[in-house]
């Protein structure tokens, strides 16, 4: 049995110890990126990046309800921007929560969490491990 | 540097052509801002020509070879929704550098149906449901709660921007729609992605608009009758925003253009008499309100409530019928904007007539992002 792929590049699978997501950030201004890169797109500032730790526990700063997306997709889902405590800005499904604007708080804490990628597998049969937020009660 | 202006303009009514090609398309909207014009293909010194769907297949040329292959230089660009506009932009700036008196700006584009966008590609697995939602419904409709979070915007008040925007297009012929649409209605139509409705997105069609822009001294010659001057012609990218990576921001590059626009023209937003802005989605116009300075930041609510933004209002927005009814086909919405609010500034646009226009704006948002803004003004 193979072992299970991380989603994106910025999602780490480390051999010992739980997963966990990369940030890029630039020592010159404290912009934070997602995925490697040498040059700040903030300030322009060349070979300052140092890559960090994402935190795990976030805020919601704005969504959207999906009820209608490419076929084969499981509808209805939450499609959520979250501001991330210490830093950083992440994009991911919001489970663990009904899909009903009236159940939905802007701002409400939600913690990132790790699973399989809902089954999806590639051509060769890799099965992938993917983030999502899950609301903190 | 010469002023400029639209000396003809002209585009076709949207709708659905799948026996049609892109440069027959181009080609008939090119001969109606011809005909518009009182000029031939033979006068034209250069074409500038914005598609997006056939972007490495030479629309521009193709266009000649319907309709008169003169041996001009030919641009053809692609800028995503702010593609016509760039298409006229660099035609404005080829008059406005010395080079030509006299040149076509042309926008087409030819759409399937169905949703754009989405987080598809790259290696692995679909992201799309699993990193949430990159269709363009989705992306706007974050775009529009970000609004919500901030000033309280219900789905109703996005909803009456698809009403307001509807009921326009019923005065417009050349509209993909002209189908009234109450409040109730909009809001109990498929939820595509909340709160943008299915009646809350933009119509995907195809269509062609075409523009002749000549230099003062050409305007003088062939006669300054029913021309148009180009106040300003802006283009912007993106500014760096901390949640660019994750929510394309079509705000602060709108407010960049918009305050240079404004500069470039002299003129306030107190001073213009119609807008056509980019209605992709009901969410997305109400943003605009405050980012082109329309009203004050967390007033646009209250803009769509009170009617300022409806014919007859104190700004009509989208008298066209916007990308909402009157259809969006992304490389010709830019010219088509701007045939809106000349047709305006000319006083021939009938029913939907803004009463003593002497400026309108045009605004198109390229996700990616580009913003495009044109001033226009009354001459006659």
């Amino acid at each position: 049995m193979t072992m299970a792929l991380p989603v994106v590049d910025y999602l780490k699978l480390p051999e010992k110890g739980d997963p966990y997501l990369e940030g890029h950030k630039c020592t010159d201004c404290n912009s934070i990126f997602l995925g490697e890169r040498s040059v700040c797109s903030n300030c322009s500032s060349r070979d300052k990046m140092e890559t960090i730790t994402l935190g795990r526990k976030g805020k919601l700063y704005t969504y959207s309800i999906v009820f209608r997306s490419f076929p084969g997709i499981d509808v209805p889902y939450i499609s959520a921007i979250v501001d991330l405590d210490d830093g950083g800005t992440l994009k991911g499904n919001l489970i663990d929560c009904d899909p009903d604007p009236e159940k939905i708080e802007f701002d409400m804490p939600v913690e990132v969490v790790f699973d399989d990628a809902l089954g999806r597998k590639d051509a060769d049969g890799n099965s992938y491990i993917s983030y999502f937020f899950k609301p903190i009660s | 540097m010469s002023d400029v202006y639209v000396l003809g303009v002209d585009m076709i009514k949207f709708g659905r052509f799948p026996d049609r090609t892109v440069p027959s398309l181009g080609a008939e909207a090119t001969l109606m801002a011809l005909d518009d014009a009182g000029l031939t293909i033979k006068d034209m010194e250069a074409l500038y020509c914005g598609n997006l769907g056939q972007s490495s297949g030479m629309v521009g040329q193709r266009i000649l070879q319907e309709i008169g292959q003169t041996g001009i230089p030919v641009v053809n660009c692609a800028n995503a929704c702010a593609t016509g506009a760039t298409a006229f932009r660099e035609a404005w700036t080829s008059i406005k550098a010395g080079l030509y008196d006299v040149v076509l700006a042309v926008g087409v584009e030819q759409m399937g149906k169905g949703l754009l966008g989405g987080t598809g590609g790259g290696k692995g697995i679909p992201k799309e449901g699993l990193l949430g939602s990159g269709t363009m419904p989705a992306v706007f409709a974050e775009a529009g709660m970000e609004h919500s979070r901030k000033y309280g915007t219900t789905f109703e008040q996005f909803a009456k921007i698809s009403v307001k925007n509807h009921h326009h297009s019923t005065m417009n012929p050349k509209a993909m729609y002209q189908i009234e649409t109450p409040l109730e209605d909009v809001m109990n139509s498929e939820m595509i992605s909340y709160p943008n409705s299915k009646l809350m997105c933009s119509v995907n069609v195809d269509g062609s608009a075409a523009a002749v822009l000549v230099s003062e001294k050409k305007a003088k010659e062939l006669g300054m009758e029913r021309v148009v001057k180009v106040k300003a012609s802006i283009l912007s990218s993106d500014p760096y925003q901390e949640r660019d990576l994750v929510m394309p921001d079509v705000n602060t590059c709108t407010r960049k253009a918009a305050k240079e626009a404004y500069e470039m023209a002299g003129v306030g937003p107190e001073d213009i008499d119609l807008v056509e802005l980019h209605d992709c989605f009901a969410t997305a116009e109400m943003l605009h309100y405050e980012n082109l300075g329309l009203c004050k930041d967390g007033d646009a609510g209250r803009m769509i409530d009170e009617g300022e933004v409806a014919l007859g209002g104190r700004v009509p927005v989208n008298v066209s019928g916007g990308l909402l009814s009157k259809g969006h086909p992304l490389g010709a919405t830019g010219i088509a904007n701007i045939y809106e609010v000349c047709t305006h500034l000319r006083e021939e646009a009938g029913e939907r007539q803004v009463e003593g226009a002497k400026l309108g704006l045009t605004h198109v948002i390229g996700l990616g992002s580009a913003c495009g803004i044109h001033i226009l003004e009354k001459v006659n």
